[in-house]
Protein backbone atom coordinates (compact mmCIF):
# COMPACT_ATOMS: atom_id res chain seq x y z
CA UNK A 1 0.00 0.00 0.00
CA UNK A 2 2.80 2.11 0.71
CA UNK A 3 4.48 1.36 -2.49
CA UNK A 4 1.29 2.55 -4.25
CA UNK A 5 1.71 5.60 -2.84
CA UNK A 6 5.50 6.03 -3.72
CA UNK A 7 4.33 5.35 -7.18
CA UNK A 8 1.76 7.28 -7.36
CA UNK A 9 3.80 10.23 -6.16
CA UNK A 10 6.25 9.83 -8.42
CA UNK A 11 4.15 9.62 -11.38
CA UNK A 12 3.01 13.38 -9.76
CA UNK A 13 6.01 14.52 -10.15
CA UNK A 14 6.87 13.25 -13.43
CA UNK A 15 4.18 14.67 -14.81
CA UNK A 16 4.63 17.62 -13.36
CA UNK A 17 8.10 18.02 -15.01
CA UNK A 18 6.89 16.90 -17.85
CA UNK A 19 4.49 19.62 -18.23
CA UNK A 20 7.43 22.01 -17.63
CA UNK A 21 8.95 20.83 -21.01
CA UNK A 22 6.40 21.12 -23.46
CA UNK A 23 7.88 19.65 -27.10
CA UNK A 24 8.44 22.67 -29.47
CA UNK A 25 8.89 22.50 -33.60
CA UNK A 26 12.05 23.23 -34.14
CA UNK A 27 12.69 21.95 -37.80
CA UNK A 28 11.02 21.19 -40.90
CA UNK A 29 12.64 19.52 -43.29
CA UNK A 30 10.88 18.82 -46.41
CA UNK A 31 11.95 17.02 -49.70
CA UNK A 32 11.08 15.13 -53.24
CA UNK A 33 11.21 11.36 -54.10
CA UNK A 34 10.62 10.34 -57.40
CA UNK A 35 9.10 7.03 -57.67
CA UNK A 36 11.60 5.29 -60.34
CA UNK A 37 12.72 1.54 -61.08
CA UNK A 38 14.98 1.49 -58.50
CA UNK A 39 12.42 1.37 -56.00
CA UNK A 40 11.25 -2.42 -55.12
CA UNK A 41 7.61 -3.07 -55.42
CA UNK A 42 5.41 -4.57 -52.72
CA UNK A 43 4.44 -7.38 -53.91
CA UNK A 44 1.20 -7.99 -52.17
CA UNK A 45 -0.04 -4.88 -53.68
CA UNK A 46 1.10 -6.22 -57.51
CA UNK A 47 -0.63 -9.35 -57.11
CA UNK A 48 -3.37 -7.65 -55.55
CA UNK A 49 -3.48 -5.21 -59.00
CA UNK A 50 -3.37 -7.99 -60.94
CA UNK A 51 -6.38 -9.68 -61.81
CA UNK A 52 -7.87 -6.20 -62.41
CA UNK A 53 -5.60 -5.65 -65.06
CA UNK A 54 -5.89 -8.63 -66.79
CA UNK A 55 -9.43 -8.55 -66.85
CA UNK A 56 -9.54 -5.12 -68.74
CA UNK A 57 -6.21 -6.16 -70.76
CA UNK A 58 -8.46 -8.55 -71.70
CA UNK A 59 -11.35 -6.49 -72.55
CA UNK A 60 -9.43 -4.02 -74.37
CA UNK A 61 -8.06 -6.79 -76.36
CA UNK A 62 -12.11 -8.15 -77.47
CA UNK A 63 -12.92 -7.81 -80.75
CA UNK A 64 -15.77 -5.47 -81.32
CA UNK A 65 -16.46 -4.80 -85.63
CA UNK A 66 -14.21 -4.92 -88.31
CA UNK A 67 -13.54 -2.29 -90.54
CA UNK A 68 -12.65 -2.51 -94.27
CA UNK A 69 -10.13 -0.20 -94.19
CA UNK A 70 -7.01 1.34 -92.51
CA UNK A 71 -8.29 5.31 -91.40
CA UNK A 72 -6.27 8.04 -91.02
CA UNK A 73 -7.39 11.54 -90.07
CA UNK A 74 -4.57 13.11 -92.37
CA UNK A 75 -6.67 11.10 -95.36
CA UNK A 76 -8.67 13.76 -96.96
CA UNK A 77 -8.67 17.98 -96.87
CA UNK A 78 -11.71 18.87 -95.54
CA UNK A 79 -13.48 15.64 -94.34
CA UNK A 80 -12.39 12.39 -93.59
CA UNK A 81 -13.76 9.05 -93.48
CA UNK A 82 -13.00 8.78 -89.88
CA UNK A 83 -14.26 12.21 -88.80
CA UNK A 84 -17.23 10.94 -91.27
CA UNK A 85 -17.31 7.91 -89.06
CA UNK A 86 -16.72 9.82 -85.38
CA UNK A 87 -19.65 12.39 -86.68
CA UNK A 88 -22.44 9.99 -87.89
CA UNK A 89 -21.69 7.29 -84.88
CA UNK A 90 -22.28 10.53 -82.53
CA UNK A 91 -25.93 11.38 -84.40
CA UNK A 92 -26.82 7.94 -84.63
CA UNK A 93 -26.26 7.28 -81.08
CA UNK A 94 -27.44 10.24 -79.24
CA UNK A 95 -30.37 11.34 -81.31
CA UNK A 96 -32.61 8.49 -79.83
CA UNK A 97 -31.31 9.66 -76.67
CA UNK A 98 -31.83 13.77 -77.10
CA UNK A 99 -35.40 12.56 -78.66
CA UNK A 100 -36.48 10.34 -76.06
CA UNK A 101 -35.96 13.34 -73.42
CA UNK A 102 -36.87 16.62 -75.44
CA UNK A 103 -39.53 14.66 -78.67
CA UNK A 104 -36.91 17.11 -80.37
CA UNK A 105 -34.05 15.72 -83.51
CA UNK A 106 -30.52 17.05 -83.56
CA UNK A 107 -30.12 19.08 -86.80
CA UNK A 108 -26.15 18.30 -86.47
CA UNK A 109 -23.30 17.33 -85.15
CA UNK A 110 -20.13 19.29 -85.04
CA UNK A 111 -16.89 17.92 -83.65
CA UNK A 112 -12.92 19.16 -83.58
CA UNK A 113 -9.95 17.18 -86.29
CA UNK A 114 -7.39 17.77 -82.86
CA UNK A 115 -9.79 15.32 -80.93
CA UNK A 116 -9.09 12.28 -83.24
CA UNK A 117 -6.38 11.08 -81.39
CA UNK A 118 -5.63 7.31 -83.35
CA UNK A 119 -6.19 5.46 -86.33
CA UNK A 120 -8.45 2.69 -86.98
CA UNK A 121 -6.72 0.11 -87.82
CA UNK A 122 -8.02 -2.14 -91.09
CA UNK A 123 -9.31 -5.66 -89.31
CA UNK A 124 -10.55 -6.21 -86.22
CA UNK A 125 -11.62 -3.20 -84.13
CA UNK A 126 -10.79 -3.59 -80.29
CA UNK A 127 -11.78 -1.60 -77.71
CA UNK A 128 -8.52 -0.67 -76.88
CA UNK A 129 -8.66 1.23 -80.32
CA UNK A 130 -11.64 3.46 -79.30
CA UNK A 131 -9.67 4.47 -76.06
CA UNK A 132 -6.55 5.18 -78.30
CA UNK A 133 -8.92 7.29 -80.73
CA UNK A 134 -10.67 9.10 -77.60
CA UNK A 135 -8.67 8.91 -74.59
CA UNK A 136 -10.54 12.06 -73.20
CA UNK A 137 -13.74 11.51 -71.17
CA UNK A 138 -15.56 13.72 -73.44
CA UNK A 139 -19.27 13.77 -73.22
CA UNK A 140 -22.13 14.45 -75.92
CA UNK A 141 -24.01 17.59 -74.93
CA UNK A 142 -26.47 19.31 -77.65
CA UNK A 143 -26.50 23.04 -77.52
CA UNK A 144 -29.34 24.84 -79.06
CA UNK A 145 -28.38 27.50 -81.42
CA UNK A 146 -30.31 30.42 -83.35
CA UNK A 147 -29.32 30.19 -87.07
CA UNK A 148 -27.77 33.57 -86.73
CA UNK A 149 -24.79 31.52 -84.43
CA UNK A 150 -24.90 28.50 -87.37
CA UNK A 151 -23.65 30.88 -89.71
CA UNK A 152 -20.93 32.34 -86.95
CA UNK A 153 -19.70 28.44 -86.87
CA UNK A 154 -19.85 28.35 -90.69
CA UNK A 155 -17.24 31.10 -91.17
CA UNK A 156 -15.29 29.40 -88.13
CA UNK A 157 -15.00 26.47 -90.62
CA UNK A 158 -14.34 27.64 -93.37
CA UNK A 159 -11.60 30.01 -92.04
CA UNK A 160 -9.76 27.13 -90.16
CA UNK A 161 -9.46 25.08 -93.36
CA UNK A 162 -9.46 22.22 -91.51
CA UNK A 163 -11.78 18.92 -91.48
CA UNK A 164 -13.21 19.26 -88.37
CA UNK A 165 -15.95 16.42 -88.55
CA UNK A 166 -19.73 16.92 -89.19
CA UNK A 167 -22.63 15.18 -89.59
CA UNK A 168 -26.36 16.34 -90.96
CA UNK A 169 -24.51 19.45 -92.41
CA UNK A 170 -23.30 19.98 -95.64
CA UNK A 171 -20.81 23.43 -96.28
CA UNK A 172 -19.31 23.95 -99.43
CA UNK A 173 -16.16 26.50 -99.67
CA UNK A 174 -15.45 28.90 -102.74
CA UNK A 175 -11.66 29.13 -103.78
CA UNK A 176 -10.85 31.81 -101.74
CA UNK A 177 -12.40 29.41 -98.63
CA UNK A 178 -15.65 31.87 -97.95
CA UNK A 179 -18.42 29.77 -97.23
CA UNK A 180 -20.51 28.97 -100.87
CA UNK A 181 -23.20 26.70 -99.55
CA UNK A 182 -24.64 25.45 -96.36
CA UNK A 183 -27.35 23.04 -95.76
CA UNK A 184 -29.42 21.80 -92.92
CA UNK A 185 -31.88 19.11 -93.57
CA UNK A 186 -31.76 20.10 -96.97
CA UNK A 187 -32.85 23.56 -96.44
CA UNK A 188 -30.59 26.91 -96.05
CA UNK A 189 -29.95 27.98 -92.74
CA UNK A 190 -32.53 30.46 -91.05
CA UNK A 191 -31.32 32.81 -89.09
CA UNK A 192 -33.83 33.21 -86.53
CA UNK A 193 -34.61 28.89 -86.41
CA UNK A 194 -33.39 27.06 -83.79
CA UNK A 195 -30.78 24.07 -84.15
CA UNK A 196 -29.93 21.67 -82.00
CA UNK A 197 -26.24 20.48 -82.67
CA UNK A 198 -24.80 17.86 -80.69
CA UNK A 199 -20.91 18.56 -79.98
CA UNK A 200 -18.72 17.85 -76.92
CA UNK A 201 -18.66 19.10 -73.62
CA UNK A 202 -15.07 19.85 -74.56
CA UNK A 203 -16.16 21.90 -77.82
CA UNK A 204 -18.59 23.81 -76.04
CA UNK A 205 -16.63 25.24 -73.20
CA UNK A 206 -14.69 27.13 -75.81
CA UNK A 207 -12.12 24.41 -76.60
CA UNK A 208 -10.29 24.90 -80.14
CA UNK A 209 -11.61 28.37 -79.67
CA UNK A 210 -15.36 27.66 -80.69
CA UNK A 211 -16.97 30.84 -79.44
CA UNK A 212 -20.28 30.33 -81.45
CA UNK A 213 -21.39 28.33 -78.93
CA UNK A 214 -22.60 30.95 -76.44
CA UNK A 215 -24.81 32.82 -76.63
CA UNK A 216 -27.33 29.63 -77.24
CA UNK A 217 -31.38 29.04 -75.96
CA UNK A 218 -30.49 25.63 -74.22
CA UNK A 219 -27.88 23.21 -73.13
CA UNK A 220 -28.22 19.58 -73.01
CA UNK A 221 -26.41 17.20 -71.07
CA UNK A 222 -26.77 13.26 -72.31
CA UNK A 223 -24.02 12.60 -70.11
CA UNK A 224 -22.91 10.01 -72.54
CA UNK A 225 -19.38 9.73 -73.01
CA UNK A 226 -18.07 9.59 -76.59
CA UNK A 227 -15.98 6.66 -76.20
CA UNK A 228 -18.68 4.94 -74.82
CA UNK A 229 -21.03 6.14 -77.95
CA UNK A 230 -18.45 4.76 -80.20
CA UNK A 231 -18.04 1.54 -78.20
CA UNK A 232 -21.98 1.06 -78.29
CA UNK A 233 -22.53 1.53 -82.12
CA UNK A 234 -19.57 -1.02 -83.07
CA UNK A 235 -20.89 -3.58 -80.73
CA UNK A 236 -23.73 -3.29 -82.73
CA UNK A 237 -22.74 -3.45 -86.44
CA UNK A 238 -20.59 -6.00 -88.17
CA UNK A 239 -18.17 -3.69 -90.02
CA UNK A 240 -17.79 -0.54 -90.99
CA UNK A 241 -16.66 1.04 -94.46
CA UNK A 242 -17.05 5.24 -93.57
CA UNK A 243 -15.83 7.73 -96.94
CA UNK A 244 -14.95 10.90 -97.69
CA UNK A 245 -17.62 12.09 -98.96
CA UNK A 246 -18.94 15.78 -100.18
CA UNK A 247 -20.39 16.72 -96.73
CA UNK A 248 -17.65 19.73 -96.35
CA UNK A 249 -15.63 20.60 -99.56
CA UNK A 250 -14.12 22.91 -101.53
CA UNK A 251 -15.76 23.85 -104.74
CA UNK A 252 -13.37 23.75 -108.09
CA UNK A 253 -12.72 25.88 -110.96
CA UNK B 1 -6.63 19.97 -12.69
CA UNK B 2 -9.94 18.42 -11.48
CA UNK B 3 -9.79 14.75 -10.22
CA UNK B 4 -10.40 13.21 -12.85
CA UNK B 5 -7.73 14.53 -15.03
CA UNK B 6 -5.55 14.32 -12.20
CA UNK B 7 -6.14 10.30 -12.12
CA UNK B 8 -6.13 9.63 -15.94
CA UNK B 9 -3.00 11.12 -16.13
CA UNK B 10 -1.42 9.30 -13.20
CA UNK B 11 -2.69 6.18 -15.00
CA UNK B 12 -0.63 7.16 -17.89
CA UNK B 13 2.06 8.21 -16.05
CA UNK B 14 2.11 4.39 -13.99
CA UNK B 15 2.07 2.95 -17.82
CA UNK B 16 4.95 4.78 -18.85
CA UNK B 17 6.99 3.83 -15.71
CA UNK B 18 6.15 0.08 -16.71
CA UNK B 19 6.67 0.01 -20.23
CA UNK B 20 10.64 2.18 -19.96
CA UNK B 21 11.23 2.36 -16.78
CA UNK B 22 12.99 5.88 -17.77
CA UNK B 23 14.43 7.76 -14.50
CA UNK B 24 14.08 10.69 -13.37
CA UNK B 25 17.23 11.82 -14.87
CA UNK B 26 15.84 11.82 -18.56
CA UNK B 27 13.90 14.70 -18.35
CA UNK B 28 17.00 16.72 -18.38
CA UNK B 29 18.37 15.87 -21.28
CA UNK B 30 16.58 16.88 -24.74
CA UNK B 31 14.33 14.73 -25.94
CA UNK B 32 13.44 14.80 -30.12
CA UNK B 33 9.98 13.57 -32.00
CA UNK B 34 9.77 13.40 -35.69
CA UNK B 35 6.28 12.98 -37.45
CA UNK B 36 7.08 12.42 -40.89
CA UNK B 37 4.05 13.17 -43.46
CA UNK B 38 4.21 11.74 -46.70
CA UNK B 39 1.57 12.91 -49.53
CA UNK B 40 0.14 12.48 -53.61
CA UNK B 41 -2.20 14.28 -55.45
CA UNK B 42 -3.37 14.26 -58.63
CA UNK B 43 -2.65 10.35 -59.11
CA UNK B 44 -5.96 10.36 -61.40
CA UNK B 45 -5.80 6.50 -61.43
CA UNK B 46 -2.61 6.11 -62.36
CA UNK B 47 -2.09 2.57 -61.09
CA UNK B 48 0.71 1.21 -63.46
CA UNK B 49 4.49 2.45 -64.25
CA UNK B 50 4.24 4.41 -66.90
CA UNK B 51 6.38 2.18 -69.82
CA UNK B 52 9.32 3.29 -71.30
CA UNK B 53 8.86 6.27 -74.44
CA UNK B 54 6.67 8.19 -72.58
CA UNK B 55 8.87 10.78 -72.21
CA UNK B 56 9.95 12.50 -68.71
CA UNK B 57 7.27 9.81 -67.22
CA UNK B 58 9.02 7.08 -68.81
CA UNK B 59 9.35 3.98 -66.22
CA UNK B 60 7.88 6.60 -63.14
CA UNK B 61 5.43 5.82 -60.55
CA UNK B 62 3.10 2.92 -59.98
CA UNK B 63 1.17 2.17 -56.92
CA UNK B 64 3.21 -0.84 -55.66
CA UNK B 65 6.67 0.81 -55.81
CA UNK B 66 4.99 3.97 -53.79
CA UNK B 67 3.81 1.04 -51.40
CA UNK B 68 7.22 -0.56 -51.30
CA UNK B 69 8.57 3.29 -50.60
CA UNK B 70 5.99 3.59 -47.86
CA UNK B 71 7.16 0.53 -46.40
CA UNK B 72 10.24 1.53 -45.43
CA UNK B 73 9.75 5.09 -44.35
CA UNK B 74 7.03 3.85 -41.69
CA UNK B 75 9.97 0.78 -40.54
CA UNK B 76 12.19 3.73 -40.32
CA UNK B 77 9.65 6.31 -38.28
CA UNK B 78 6.21 4.84 -37.51
CA UNK B 79 5.12 8.26 -36.59
CA UNK B 80 4.11 9.13 -40.23
CA UNK B 81 0.85 10.22 -41.40
CA UNK B 82 0.04 9.45 -45.44
CA UNK B 83 -1.98 12.00 -47.00
CA UNK B 84 -3.70 12.81 -50.61
CA UNK B 85 -4.54 15.93 -52.11
CA UNK B 86 -7.27 14.72 -54.40
CA UNK B 87 -8.22 14.08 -57.72
CA UNK B 88 -8.15 10.47 -56.97
CA UNK B 89 -10.08 9.28 -59.94
CA UNK B 90 -10.04 9.43 -63.43
CA UNK B 91 -7.07 8.99 -66.17
CA UNK B 92 -6.52 5.44 -66.82
CA UNK B 93 -9.28 2.40 -68.09
CA UNK B 94 -9.21 1.55 -64.31
CA UNK B 95 -11.38 4.42 -63.79
CA UNK B 96 -13.68 3.52 -66.54
CA UNK B 97 -13.93 -0.42 -65.81
CA UNK B 98 -13.98 0.35 -61.79
CA UNK B 99 -15.53 3.55 -61.39
CA UNK B 100 -12.12 3.95 -58.50
CA UNK B 101 -12.83 0.78 -56.64
CA UNK B 102 -9.53 -0.19 -57.31
CA UNK B 103 -7.94 3.87 -56.48
CA UNK B 104 -9.88 3.48 -53.18
CA UNK B 105 -8.67 0.01 -52.64
CA UNK B 106 -5.30 0.33 -52.65
CA UNK B 107 -4.91 3.68 -50.95
CA UNK B 108 -6.74 1.72 -48.00
CA UNK B 109 -3.62 -0.74 -48.61
CA UNK B 110 -1.27 2.14 -48.33
CA UNK B 111 -2.95 2.58 -44.88
CA UNK B 112 -3.59 6.71 -45.92
CA UNK B 113 -4.62 8.08 -43.49
CA UNK B 114 -6.55 10.94 -45.30
CA UNK B 115 -7.68 12.60 -48.38
CA UNK B 116 -9.57 15.15 -49.86
CA UNK B 117 -11.88 15.85 -52.25
CA UNK B 118 -10.70 16.98 -55.84
CA UNK B 119 -13.28 18.23 -58.79
CA UNK B 120 -12.51 15.39 -60.77
CA UNK B 121 -13.45 13.01 -57.72
CA UNK B 122 -17.20 13.94 -59.07
CA UNK B 123 -16.66 12.45 -62.27
CA UNK B 124 -19.03 9.53 -61.77
CA UNK B 125 -21.46 11.95 -60.11
CA UNK B 126 -21.37 12.43 -56.50
CA UNK B 127 -23.60 9.45 -56.27
CA UNK B 128 -20.97 7.40 -58.01
CA UNK B 129 -18.32 8.78 -55.45
CA UNK B 130 -20.45 7.87 -52.46
CA UNK B 131 -20.99 4.33 -54.27
CA UNK B 132 -17.22 3.63 -53.66
CA UNK B 133 -17.27 4.84 -50.25
CA UNK B 134 -17.19 1.27 -48.53
CA UNK B 135 -13.94 0.01 -50.67
CA UNK B 136 -11.76 3.22 -48.84
CA UNK B 137 -10.69 2.62 -45.37
CA UNK B 138 -9.60 6.13 -44.81
CA UNK B 139 -11.13 9.77 -44.13
CA UNK B 140 -12.25 12.18 -46.65
CA UNK B 141 -12.45 15.51 -45.27
CA UNK B 142 -12.71 18.92 -46.51
CA UNK B 143 -14.21 21.94 -44.51
CA UNK B 144 -15.70 24.45 -47.58
CA UNK B 145 -17.77 21.58 -49.00
CA UNK B 146 -20.93 21.54 -47.54
CA UNK B 147 -22.76 18.18 -48.16
CA UNK B 148 -25.62 18.47 -45.95
CA UNK B 149 -28.04 18.65 -48.63
CA UNK B 150 -26.14 15.52 -50.63
CA UNK B 151 -25.52 11.58 -50.10
CA UNK B 152 -22.15 12.43 -48.70
CA UNK B 153 -23.57 14.69 -46.20
CA UNK B 154 -21.65 13.00 -42.67
CA UNK B 155 -19.50 10.62 -44.46
CA UNK B 156 -17.00 13.66 -44.73
CA UNK B 157 -15.39 15.38 -42.13
CA UNK B 158 -13.98 19.05 -41.72
CA UNK B 159 -11.31 18.27 -40.10
CA UNK B 160 -9.36 14.88 -38.33
CA UNK B 161 -6.40 15.18 -35.38
CA UNK B 162 -4.55 12.34 -35.56
CA UNK B 163 -1.92 11.93 -32.30
CA UNK B 164 1.20 10.52 -33.15
CA UNK B 165 3.80 9.80 -29.59
CA UNK B 166 1.80 12.18 -28.13
CA UNK B 167 2.04 14.90 -31.03
CA UNK B 168 -1.34 16.15 -31.94
CA UNK B 169 -1.70 17.19 -35.78
CA UNK B 170 -4.70 18.54 -37.47
CA UNK B 171 -5.40 18.23 -40.81
CA UNK B 172 -8.32 19.90 -42.73
CA UNK B 173 -9.16 19.99 -45.88
CA UNK B 174 -10.20 22.02 -48.91
CA UNK B 175 -11.71 21.47 -52.37
CA UNK B 176 -11.78 24.64 -55.39
CA UNK B 177 -14.98 25.94 -56.76
CA UNK B 178 -16.90 23.63 -58.43
CA UNK B 179 -19.30 25.87 -60.47
CA UNK B 180 -17.53 26.14 -64.20
CA UNK B 181 -15.67 23.50 -63.51
CA UNK B 182 -17.79 20.71 -63.06
CA UNK B 183 -21.38 19.82 -64.40
CA UNK B 184 -23.98 21.19 -61.62
CA UNK B 185 -25.49 17.45 -62.54
CA UNK B 186 -22.76 15.79 -61.19
CA UNK B 187 -22.09 17.95 -57.66
CA UNK B 188 -25.97 18.71 -57.31
CA UNK B 189 -26.15 20.36 -53.91
CA UNK B 190 -22.28 20.81 -52.55
CA UNK B 191 -21.91 23.68 -51.54
CA UNK B 192 -18.26 25.90 -51.65
CA UNK B 193 -17.35 28.02 -48.77
CA UNK B 194 -15.26 30.60 -48.82
CA UNK B 195 -12.07 28.96 -48.21
CA UNK B 196 -10.12 32.05 -46.17
CA UNK B 197 -13.13 31.88 -43.57
CA UNK B 198 -13.33 28.76 -43.46
CA UNK B 199 -9.48 28.45 -42.75
CA UNK B 200 -9.52 31.13 -40.19
CA UNK B 201 -12.24 29.19 -38.58
CA UNK B 202 -11.17 25.85 -38.56
CA UNK B 203 -7.64 26.50 -37.69
CA UNK B 204 -8.97 28.47 -34.47
CA UNK B 205 -10.85 25.17 -33.73
CA UNK B 206 -7.59 23.06 -34.53
CA UNK B 207 -5.08 25.57 -31.96
CA UNK B 208 -7.81 26.43 -29.35
CA UNK B 209 -10.01 23.54 -28.62
CA UNK B 210 -8.03 20.23 -30.24
CA UNK B 211 -4.98 22.08 -29.09
CA UNK B 212 -2.55 20.64 -31.80
CA UNK B 213 0.81 21.44 -32.31
CA UNK B 214 1.21 20.96 -35.52
CA UNK B 215 -1.53 21.88 -38.62
CA UNK B 216 -1.54 20.54 -42.10
CA UNK B 217 -4.17 22.21 -45.12
CA UNK B 218 -4.68 19.42 -47.92
CA UNK B 219 -5.56 21.58 -50.43
CA UNK B 220 -6.93 21.09 -54.03
CA UNK B 221 -7.37 24.34 -54.52
CA UNK B 222 -4.14 24.82 -57.07
CA UNK B 223 -1.15 26.29 -56.41
CA UNK B 224 -1.30 29.57 -58.18
CA UNK B 225 -2.73 31.85 -60.31
CA UNK B 226 -0.80 34.57 -60.90
CA UNK B 227 -2.73 35.83 -64.38
CA UNK B 228 -6.14 36.05 -62.08
CA UNK B 229 -5.93 36.95 -58.98
CA UNK B 230 -9.58 36.93 -57.93
CA UNK B 231 -9.02 32.82 -57.79
CA UNK B 232 -8.10 31.62 -55.05
CA UNK B 233 -4.59 29.51 -54.79
CA UNK B 234 -2.64 27.89 -51.88
CA UNK B 235 0.16 30.73 -52.22
CA UNK B 236 -2.79 33.34 -51.30
CA UNK B 237 -4.44 31.22 -48.63
CA UNK B 238 -0.87 31.05 -47.11
CA UNK B 239 -0.33 34.50 -47.15
CA UNK B 240 -4.35 35.53 -45.75
CA UNK B 241 -3.83 32.89 -42.57
CA UNK B 242 -1.77 32.84 -39.68
CA UNK B 243 -1.84 29.38 -38.19
CA UNK B 244 -0.88 26.92 -41.00
CA UNK B 245 2.44 25.07 -40.58
CA UNK B 246 1.81 23.16 -44.20
CA UNK B 247 -0.20 23.70 -47.14
CA UNK B 248 -0.37 20.02 -49.57
CA UNK B 249 -1.85 21.32 -52.52
CA UNK B 250 -3.19 19.49 -55.64
CA UNK B 251 -5.37 20.39 -58.48
CA UNK B 252 -2.53 21.85 -61.06
CA UNK B 253 -0.33 19.32 -61.41
CA UNK B 254 2.63 21.80 -60.23
CA UNK B 255 5.96 20.00 -60.08
CA UNK B 256 7.73 21.56 -57.38
CA UNK B 257 11.40 20.37 -57.32
CA UNK B 258 10.76 21.25 -53.40
CA UNK B 259 8.89 22.97 -50.99
CA UNK B 260 7.91 26.82 -50.95
CA UNK B 261 8.59 28.74 -48.39
CA UNK B 262 5.94 31.25 -47.73
CA UNK B 263 5.54 33.67 -45.23
CA UNK B 264 1.50 34.04 -43.91
CA UNK B 265 0.00 36.44 -42.44
CA UNK B 266 2.21 37.22 -38.88
CA UNK B 267 5.11 37.40 -41.19
CA UNK B 268 5.35 33.66 -40.14
CA UNK B 269 7.39 31.11 -42.16
CA UNK B 270 5.06 28.16 -43.67
CA UNK B 271 5.45 25.16 -46.25
CA UNK B 272 3.37 25.20 -49.53
CA UNK B 273 3.96 21.99 -51.33
CA UNK B 274 2.59 20.00 -54.59
CA UNK B 275 3.92 16.93 -56.20
CA UNK B 276 3.35 17.20 -59.65
CA UNK B 277 0.43 14.02 -60.59
CA UNK B 278 0.05 10.53 -61.88
CA UNK B 279 1.94 9.44 -58.80
CA UNK B 280 4.93 9.84 -59.83
CA UNK B 281 6.82 11.82 -57.05
CA UNK B 282 6.15 11.11 -53.27
CA UNK B 283 6.16 14.51 -51.22
CA UNK B 284 8.09 14.10 -47.44
CA UNK B 285 7.93 16.58 -44.85
CA UNK B 286 9.44 15.66 -41.37
CA UNK B 287 8.55 18.22 -38.59
CA UNK B 288 11.22 17.93 -35.76
CA UNK B 289 9.76 18.77 -32.04
CA UNK B 290 12.04 18.85 -29.02
CA UNK B 291 12.11 20.05 -25.96
CA UNK B 292 14.86 22.63 -25.51
CA UNK B 293 13.79 25.90 -24.90
CA UNK B 294 16.63 27.66 -25.63
CA UNK B 295 16.50 26.36 -29.38
CA UNK B 296 12.66 26.93 -29.61
CA UNK B 297 13.51 30.56 -28.94
CA UNK B 298 15.09 31.03 -31.82
CA UNK B 299 12.32 29.85 -34.26
CA UNK B 300 11.67 26.91 -36.49
CA UNK B 301 14.39 26.10 -39.05
CA UNK B 302 13.48 25.08 -42.60
CA UNK B 303 15.30 23.11 -44.43
CA UNK B 304 14.09 22.13 -48.20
Amino acid sequence: MRFTYFVFLLNFLIIVSCKEEPYRLTKIKGSLIKITDSINPNSEVELFIEPYKNHIEKDLDSTIAYAMNFYSKSDGKLNTAIGNFMADVVYEQANPIFNNRTGKDIDMVLLNHGGIRSTIPKGNIKIRNMFELMPFENKIVVVALKGKQIDSMINYLSQAKRAHPISKLKLSLDQDFNPFTAMLNGETIRSNKTYYVATSDYLYNNGDNMKFFRPNDGLYNLNYKIRNALIDYLKKVDTINPVIDDRFVQIKN
Amino acid sequence: MNRRDFIQQATAGASFLGLGGIGLESFSTIKTKMITILHTNDVHSHIDPFGPGEGRNSNMGGVARRAGLIDAIRNENPNTLLLDAGDIFQGTPYFNYYGGELEFKLMSKLKYDAATIGNHDFDNGIDGLFAQLPHANFEFICANYDFSNTVMNTHVKPYKVFVKEGIKIGVFGLGIELKGLVDPAMFKETKYLDPIEITQDITHILKKEENCDLIICLSHLGYSYRNNPKKMDDLSLANATSSIDLIIGGHTHTFLPKPTVVKNKNGKNMLVNQVGCYGINLGRIDFYFDTNKNKSASGTSIIV
